[in-house]
């Protein structure tokens, strides 16, 4: 049983806004993972405002210079878009293996960012994208680079009267390695232990771009800034590499809990950043 | 505390009306309405006993809510098929002991049906990630893809003689 609740369904944007601004609800999207955290009582709420009818929440967008994502495109929707293997390689295969099929049908790109789980799937790969989210409100919008939008665990810099509404990057520089390992106990339906994305880019053998993310390793999903910029303008060789593993390792603040140990993490950290980007500079070299 | 509203939905093909509050699922409420056939396991999204096709896509119907499925169409493991003239997966599931307690099944199936929909020629990885969301804890899995292999290729002939 779910406790009880208040529930509207606004059919357009501004009438969300309007509900979130002036009931004081809390959005409710795809709810895989707010039902179960409001069963257990982890998660408090009497009134919600269901997004499941605002039109024009749902959509993929391609063009030249951008590929943005409505707020309420489902996993499901991310796994059938045959251009997300070139504009987000991490992104499609986190999604791919993101909870059950069921899940995925239900379960949205909106909601995995904004529950600010440090073990959000899409969350690694949309910062290696360097994605900026788009929020809005009754008063207005704004962009926010999604590396400034966690601020603590569970916690972004988000209003209760905003609403995060589309998510957007530029599409990868051609020939460039984007990718997201997953390390959990089984390879579907599982929270994840440890997860890294990368994305190099390279020209004339040296490392142009540099993005290192990594997930369930700290409070918030986070990028290794400092690890990057050891690799950018470099020809990355395995002592650079394990440079920059050692740093992103380093910015890791891991917990025990039921999944793993923080010093497991912490090992698992540094080693498999350290073979994602060897993989991405054999890729992009 | 929360008001009360009329849902009207298919299931399996019929017209079902109920009265229900915002919280209730759409598994608690189709319950509640006889299709005991959806079966209610961890109310977490975890092991898909409760999976049904909600206009074809496959969802859990324990994080689904029922006013979420109002003018939409269900369709349950018995909407598949029957004893008399069974789907090829519910045969399959028969003759390769895929069912064992029986608890999983229904939603193991719903969600296999929507996988031979999208891939009518799963590999055995395909199968394991397809069902990936459905725990079952009798079989060891073995048999379960075993079914799931059989069907599909009663599908695919089915296919090649339609």
């Amino acid at each position: 049983m779910l406790p009880p609740f208040e529930l509207s369904q606004p059919q357009t944007l501004p009438e969300a806004l309007r509900a979130l601004a002036e009931d004081g609800g809390q959005p409710l999207a795809g709810g895989t993972n707010l039902f179960p955290d409001l069963r257990s009582g982890r998660e408090k709420g009497d009134q919600f405002v269901s997004l499941a009818l605002v039109e024009g929440l749902r959509y993929i967008k391609h063009t030249e210079q951008r590929i943005t994502l409505g707020s309420g495109t489902t996993m499901s929707d991310i796994v059938h878009d045959p251009k997300m293997e070139t504009a987000a390689p991490a992104l499609a295969a986190a999604a791919k293996i993101f909870a059950g099929t069921m899940v995925r049908t239900a379960a949205t790109i909106g909601g995995n960012v904004c529950c600010g789980s440090p073990s959000a799937d899409t969350v690694p790969p949309l910062l290696t994208l360097a994605a900026d989210v788009t929020l809005s409100s009754a008063s207005g919008e704004r962009t926010v680079p999604l590396d400034e939008f966690y601020t603590d665990y569970k916690k972004t810099v988000m209003k209760p009267d905003e609403l995060l509404t589309s998510v957007s990057w530029a599409p990868p520089a051609p020939g460039s390695a984007h990718l997201f390992y997953k390390l959990a106990r089984r390879k579907g339906d599982a929270i994840t232990v440890t997860g890294v994305s990368v994305m190099i880019a390279a020209d004339a053998g040296k490392c142009t771009t540099a993005r290192v993310a990594l997930g369930s390793v700290a409070p918030t999903v986070f990028r290794a800034h400092e690890a990057e910029d050891l690799l950018v303008g470099q020809a990355l060789t395995p002592d650079l590499i394990e440079q920059a593993a050692k740093a992103a390792a380093h910015q890791c603040s891991p917990i025990d809990d039921i999944r793993a140990t923080a010093d497991y993490r912490l090992q698992t950290a540094h080693a498999l950043t350290r073979r994602l980007i060897t993989q991405a500079w054999k890729q992009v070299a | 505390m929360s008001t009360d509203k009329i849902i009207t939905l298919k299931v399996n093909g019929s017209a079902v009306k109920f009265i229900a509050p915002a919280h209730r699922t759409l598994l608690e409420a189709l319950r509640h309405e006889g299709f005991v056939e959806i079966k209610c396991g961890c109310e977490k999204g975890d092991c898909g006993a409760c999976a049904v096709l909600l206009d074809g896509e496959p969802v859990d119907s324990c994080l689904t809510l029922a006013w979420h499925a109002d003018g939409h169409e269900v369709t349950t493991i018995k909407g598949l098929g029957s004893p008399e003239n069974p789907d090829p997966l519910q045969k399959a599931f028969i003759e390769t002991g895929g069912a064992q307690c029986g608890y999983c099944t229904p939603g193991m199936i719903i969600a296999a049906k929507a996988l031979l929909k999208e891939n009518p020629e799963p590999s055995l990885e395909d199968i394991k990630r397809g069902l990936s969301g459905n725990l079952c804890r009798c079989t060891g899995y073995t048999r379960i893809f075993e079914a799931v292999q059989v069907a599909a290729e009663e599908l695919r002939r089915e296919g090649d003689v339609a």
